[in-house]
Formats: structure tokens, sequence, C-alpha cells
């Protein structure tokens, strides 16, 4: 039975006992005029009545989502003749499983069915028509005591509007920890496949190493045998593509802020920062291939009629391609941070005969600098972690080199790689991408929370 | 000290006393608005701020070396008036001057002028203390420094110093010169701003309500200041102190609901209002 359906049929039930908690908490007392003698207002004995009927019956529908497969599987096996799960590898295990429930479900199998497999998917399917059944008797009686509890609670006495605020409290709760737990989970999956990984390379060689080449090899006596794991040239080839980036973006971004917050009429102000929004809308990957079919053969074009030999992946283009777009980005922040400097600073410089651009360099830039740099900070977490223009217009190449006009692979850019294609999951090459995630995730955090400080302490000094 | 109407000529008033005091409309202006060696000169100035008309045909004669207080009730437009002056007014995209306003026979109100030099030589001093985020002594020193005031670091020194005596607050600060400018106290900000006015030497300064966060000591500093000034500057005031415009004043200008409805010797204003809301005011504050 599908759990959509469900879904519906608890909802309605909520709803019907939200009429039937609010009817009789009305009757009780002896109609509408006498509801002052109630604690609270009849619609809460109604909601309270409807959580009863609702939230325990959802709560039961999740985990039965979540665990019924795995359980019917659990049974199904178990009742499989010992001669065929004796001997039987982990995989094939597996295999034989979704046999088994590919069969049960009607889909075709792999290769032909043996008896054994149709009398299990048999068994599955029966094993499924019962659980069906005891969800929805289950349900219906979860329904159905809480409409009783609900109702039966619709007592002028009853605190009923305290009550359903502490519920509601508690579902708030619930949906906050799930957002923290989910981000916990991500962060310590990835904090346990590194530490596997640093089982097997030594951390000193993967922070301070200077050559990356990840192969492992199948056979020992294999080419490319020996795997190194250095990411230095990894972390500088970032470093370099970020600094191109914020070397365009922070001059460009920081002038036309100004030029936005204190010179532009009302008029341009409106139709200019809509612009630069769009600017800021373009997915990443329309700027990846612009930086990657127009720019980086324009420069190496460029580069041939004035006799330099630019790459055709060079740091230059994917960095300036990410500078552009990082633009809307410090403007925006910086035109927020100038914005708030208050207009009673600008009057102070201008009743001495300050000129504008006397008052904007001596006392608003100064003034918005903390401001200012908080956003650029912020801007460079975004350049270090971003990966779509990279994987596009940068190369694979792990070059330790400052020269923009080679072509250098960034960490993201090698996440992407080593995760890509069929991949063994335990293996030095896989776990290494864990290794870079967090190594990116720190460093970008760091660079959140410092930049998050200087702004917020910035706010403070005005507000 | 006394108010003096040495400065003020006998000239016709724009309205004869005779007719007043029962007339409530304050369509024009009771007792005398010009002056004997005017070096401001309003004339039929209106401000609107959109569709609020905050200044209404207010015409006034600012006088060489002498004190004018504007007061009036809260709201009533002096603040608005004050910085028609050194036309501050621009910074308020919503704010319209229409009007004559002349510095030493020059037209300001004139789009073709140049609003800098003009502040250089109206300052103004602002009803909340607004000093700079940066450290006391660079508050000071940043008018002489725009303007090349001094040519030694020395020089400049001493600027800033005497500059920080005339307002009474070298003392307080002169062992934290470094210290921020905002982390002082409301009062001295509000001196802090006072010596930041006084540095560049204006001719003429605007004050809004200079003293009304400070205790009577540091208030008798500023009054003295005020009066010591005016040997050199022309100084309009605004207070809502009847006895500080009694005290440094020639001069006083009441405003009342965008009208500047009596102006008169300081002396005139407060012993024999001409007009009833004027006279109002004065009593309701004297008691
Ligand atoms: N920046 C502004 N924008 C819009 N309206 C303003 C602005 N400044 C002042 N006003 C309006 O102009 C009128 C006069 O204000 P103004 O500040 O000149 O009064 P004031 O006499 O200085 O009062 P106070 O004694 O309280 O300082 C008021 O009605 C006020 O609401
Ligand atoms: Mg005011």
């Amino acid at each position: 039975m599908s759990p959509t359906l469900l879904l519906f049929v608890v909802l309605a039930a909520m709803a019907l006992a939200y009429h039937l908690g609010r009817k009789r908490a009305i009757r009780v007392v002896g109609g509408v005029s006498q509801i002052n003698r109630l604690h609270s207002l009849p619609a809460y004995y109604g909601y309270y009545a409807a959580l009863w009927a609702g939230l325990p019956a959802l709560l039961l529908l999740l985990f039965w989502i979540g665990l019924q497969e795995q359980i019917l599987t659990a049974l199904t096996v178990a009742e499989l003749p010992p001669e065929v799960t004796a001997d039987l590898s982990e995989g094939r295990l597996s295999l034989l499983i979704s046999d088994i429930r590919s069969v049960a479900t009607g889909n075709i199998s792999s290769g032909e069915i043996s008896p054994e497999v149709a009398a299990a998917a048999e068994h599955y399917h029966r094993l499924e028509g019962i659980a069906d059944l005891a969800l929805w008797g289950l349900i219906a009686a979860l329904v159905l005591a809480g409409t009783a509890w609900g109702w039966q609670h619709a007592k002028p006495s009853f605190r009923a509007r305290n009550r359903v605020e502490s519920i509601m409290m508690l579902v708030l709760i619930l949906f906050s920890s799930i957002a923290i737990l989910t981000t916990l989970g991500i962060v310590l999956s990835v904090l346990f496949e590194s530490i596997r990984f640093f089982q097997k390379v030594p951390w000193t060689e993967f922070l301070f190493g200077t050559k990356w080449s990840p192969q492992i090899a199948l056979r020992a006596e294999q080419v490319g045998a020996s795997g190194a794991f250095g990411a230095i040239p990894l972390f500088t080839g970032t470093l370099l593509i970020s600094f191109i980036a914020m070397l365009l973006a922070v001059p460009i971004g920081l002038l036309s802020a100004v030029y936005l917050a204190e010179y532009a009429p009302r008029k341009v102000r409106s139709w200019a920062k809509p612009v630069l929004e769009i600017l800021a809308g373009i997915p990443t990957v329309v700027y990846g291939f612009f930086a990657a079919l127009t720019v980086a053969p324009f420069l190496r074009g460029f580069g041939e009629s004035v006799g330099l030999d630019i790459a055709s992946q060079s740091a230059l283009a994917a960095g300036l391609v990410m500078g552009i777009m990082i633009i809307p980005f410090v403007s925006s922040l910086s035109e927020d941070v100038i914005n708030s400097v208050p207009q009673a600073m600008r009057d102070g410089s201008y009743a001495l005969g300050a000129t504008q651009s006397e008052t904007i360099r001596r006392v608003i830039f100064p003034a918005a600098l903390p401001g200012i740099v908080g956003g650029v900070l912020l801007a460079v977490s975004r350049a270090i972690g971003e990966t779509m223009i990279v994987v596009m217009a940068a190369g694979l190449a792990a070059n330790l080199t400052a020269n923009p006009l080679e072509s250098v692979t960034t960490v993201t850019v090698q996440i992407v790689t080593l995760l890509t294609g069929d991949q063994e999951f335990d293996s030095a090459k896989t776990l290494a991408a864990f290794a870079l995630g967090l190594t990116l995730f720190v460093v970008t955090l760091i660079l959140n929370v410092i930049a998050l400080h200087i702004v917020r302490k910035y706010r403070e000094q005005y507000d | 000290m006394n108010a003096s109407a040495e400065a003020i000529a006998a000239k016709p008033s724009t309205v004869t006393a005779d007719k007043l005091g029962q007339d409530q409309s304050t369509a024009t202006t009771v007792g005398e608005i010009t002056s004997a060696n005017p070096r401001m000169r309003c004339r039929e100035v209106n401000v609107w701020y959109d569709d609020n008309h905050a200044i209404k045909d207010v015409s006034l004669d600012i006088g060489q070396n002498e004190v004018i207080s504007m007061i009036g009730p809260s709201g009533c437009g002096k603040s608005t008036f004050l910085r028609c002056l050194n036309r501050m007014n621009d910074t308020i995209s919503t704010a319209r001057v229409e009007g004559s306003i002349q510095l030493d026979d020059q037209e300001i109100q004139d789009k073709s002028i140049d609003v800098v030099p003009l502040r250089a030589r109206v300052g103004m001093v602002f009803q909340k203390p607004n000093p700079f985020p940066k450290s006391i002594y660079e508050n000071i020193a940043y008018g002489p420094r725009i303007h090349g005031l001094t040519n030694s670091r020395a020089e400049l020194d001493e600027l800033v110093e005497t500059s920080l005596q005339r307002a009474g607050l070298w003392k307080e600060v002169k062992d934290r010169l470094d210290a921020s400018g905002t982390s002082l106290s409301g009062g001295q900000q509000q001196r802090l701003c006072i010596a930041r006015t006084l540095s560049v030497s204006p001719e003429v300064i605007l004050m809004d309500e200079p003293c009304s966060a400070l205790d009577p000591i540091a208030t008798a500093i500023i009054e003295e200041l005020i009066d010591e000034l005016r040997a050199q500057y022309t100084i309009a005031i605004v207070t809502h102190s009847m006895q500080q415009a009694a005290r440094v004043s020639q001069r006083t200008a009441y405003f009342h609901l965008g009208d500047l409805v009596e102006v008169g010797t300081t002396d005139d204003i407060f012993n024999q209002p001409q007009h009833k809301l004027t006279e109002d005011y004065i009593t309701g504050r004297f008691g």
C-alpha cells in the first residue's frame, strides 16, 4: 500500500480530530456563550486532539518506511535453506538478495531463476503483504487512540494552550536537530574516511609532500606503481587561481560598490544593482565553459601573437573567470558595509569643507574597512571552494608553479577526478578525496569564522 | 553677560509692533530681521522635505561679530534652517531649498558655486555629536590636513592642542590622544566636535545645540568660548536653554512650525516679546 495514501489518510484524520476536540470543548462548557470558562480558546483543544491523532502515526510511518525493507530482507534470508547461504561471500549474497527482490516485485532478474530464489521471492512477497496490513492496523489504532485521548482531554480545566505550545516547541526542536545532525554526520563521515586515508599515507607526506600522482597500481609490477600523495601542488594551484581571482574581483567589486553607494544617482542604482545580481545568478557551469571555450583560447591566441607560451588550460583563464564570478559578491557585501556607515560621518566631514572623494578615502573607507575585509575573506573562501569553473578551465596536471600562464590543478578538481568513474571505496586513491575535502572544509571554516567575526564586530560599532 | 543691541541699526521692521499680539497669524515676521553689518542674508527661504514644508518664507540677517540664537519648540525647523546656511541640506535627497541666501553678498544657493570652500568658511557643529571613528588626534587633525593649514607636524600638534583647549577638552584627553574619538562620553564627544570645527577656523560658525549634553562647568567653558569667538567670527546657535540664549546672544530668533515668528535683540525678546506665541513660549519656560 502506498505510504502517500497513508499520509493523506492521517492528515484527514488530524483534521477530523481537530474538529471533534474543538466541538467537545465548546459542548462541555455548554455552548459558545460559555467559552470563557475554558482555560484556552476552543481551537487549542482541537489542535491538541489533532496533534495526538497525527504525530504518533506520522512518526511510526516514518520509521516503518525506513526499516521495512531491511527487516523483510533479513527475515527472508533467514528462511533460505542453509545449503544455499552457507558458502556465499558477502557480495554474492547481496546479488542473491537483489535477485529475490526483483523477482518479488515482478522485475527481470539477472540470469536463470533457481527454485530457491523463486521460493524466497514468494516468501518475501507474502511478508510484504503482512507488513502492509500491520502498518495499516497500527496506524489506525494510533490515530484512534490519539483522537480519543485528545477528545477526552477537552475539559475546562485542561491547559490546552500551554500543552500545544510545548508540543510545537518539541516539533521545532526535532526539525532543527535534523539539520544540525545532518551537518555533524557529514563532517564526521569525512573525518573518519580521512583517518582511514592517513592510516595508509602519513599526514606529513600529504600536507608537505610536493608530488601528487594518486595512482595505485593493481599489480605490483605495473607502471606508476608508486602513488604519491603530496598535496602541496594542489594547495598552491588553488591559491594561485584564487589569488588571480581576487586580484580581479577585489578592486572592481570595491570600486563599483563605492560608486553605487556614494556617487550613483538613484536611477542608475535602480538598474545597476539588479544587473550585478544577475551576474551573481549565472550558474557556475556556464562560467566554466565561458572560461574553457572563450577566455582560454583567447588568452592562448593573444599569447602567441606576443610570443608568450600560454597553456590552453592556464591558471590565468580560470582565475580571471572566477574573478568575474566573484565581483558581484564582493561588490554587494562592500556596498552594504559602506551604506551602513552613518550619514552623520559624511555630514561631519562635508561640514569641514572636505570633498566627496576626501570623505570617502579618509572617513568612510577606514570606517568600513573591517567590514570590507570580512567580505573579502568570505569571497576568498568561496573562490577556494569553487569547483565547476576550475574543473572545466584548469588542468589536471599537478604542477608546482607560481606562473599563471602554466596549467595548474586545484583541490576541488582533484576531488572530482578522484571520485568520478568506477572506484574502489577503500583504496588510498579514493580516500585521498576525503582528506582533501577535509582540508578544504577546515580552511573555509576558519576563513568564514574569522570573516563573520570581523563583520559582526564592525556592526556592533554603530548599532 | 548681558545681551546687547549695539550692532543692530534702527531700520524699519517688516511689521509694525502695535498691531500684534492678538493676531495669531504668523505669516510675517515680527521685529527687525536686518542687521547693520550683515554677514549672511537670507530672504524668503523655503525648505521642503518631500511634501513637508519645514521652513516657510524665512528672511533673516546674521551680522558680523554677532551671536544670534535660535529658539523654538522641537520640530519647528531650527536645525533645518541652520543647515541651509552651509548647504548641508544638499546631502538629504528629499530636501528642497528655495529662496536667496547670501554670504558676503555672494549667492550661495547658486548651483554653480562650489560647496566645498563654502563649508570651509561656514563651519557647523551638529546636534548629535558625530566624531569620526578615528583617534582623538586624527579627529581634530582631519580638517587642517585636508586644507593644508599646517606645514609641519609640530604646527599640527599645536593646532590640535589649541583647538582642544578652546573647547575645554584638552585636560581630559591630553594623555590619550590616540584613543578612539568614539570612546569618549557624549559630552566629551560634543566638545571634540566643537574643537574639530574650530580647527579649520571658519568665518561663520553654526552650532546646533552644542551644550545639550554638557554639565554646567563645560557649558560655561563653551559659552565663554562663544563670547570670545564673537570678536572675530559670526555665530548662529540653536539652543533649548533660554538662559543660555540670554547669556550668549545679542539677537534671538523665535521659530514656530517652520515660521520665523519674531526676531529682535535678545533683551527685547525676553523682556518685551511682541508676538503672543513668543511670549507664551518664553513665559512658559520661565514660569
Ligand atoms: N532628514 C529629514 N527628512 C525628512 N524630514 C525631516 C528631516 N529632518 C527634519 N525633518 C522634518 O523637518 C521638520 C523640522 O525639523 P528640524 O530638525 O529642523 O527641527 P528642530 O527645530 O531642529 O527640532 P529639535 O529642537 O527637536 O532639534 C520636522 O517636522 C522634521 O520632521
Ligand atoms: Mg534640531
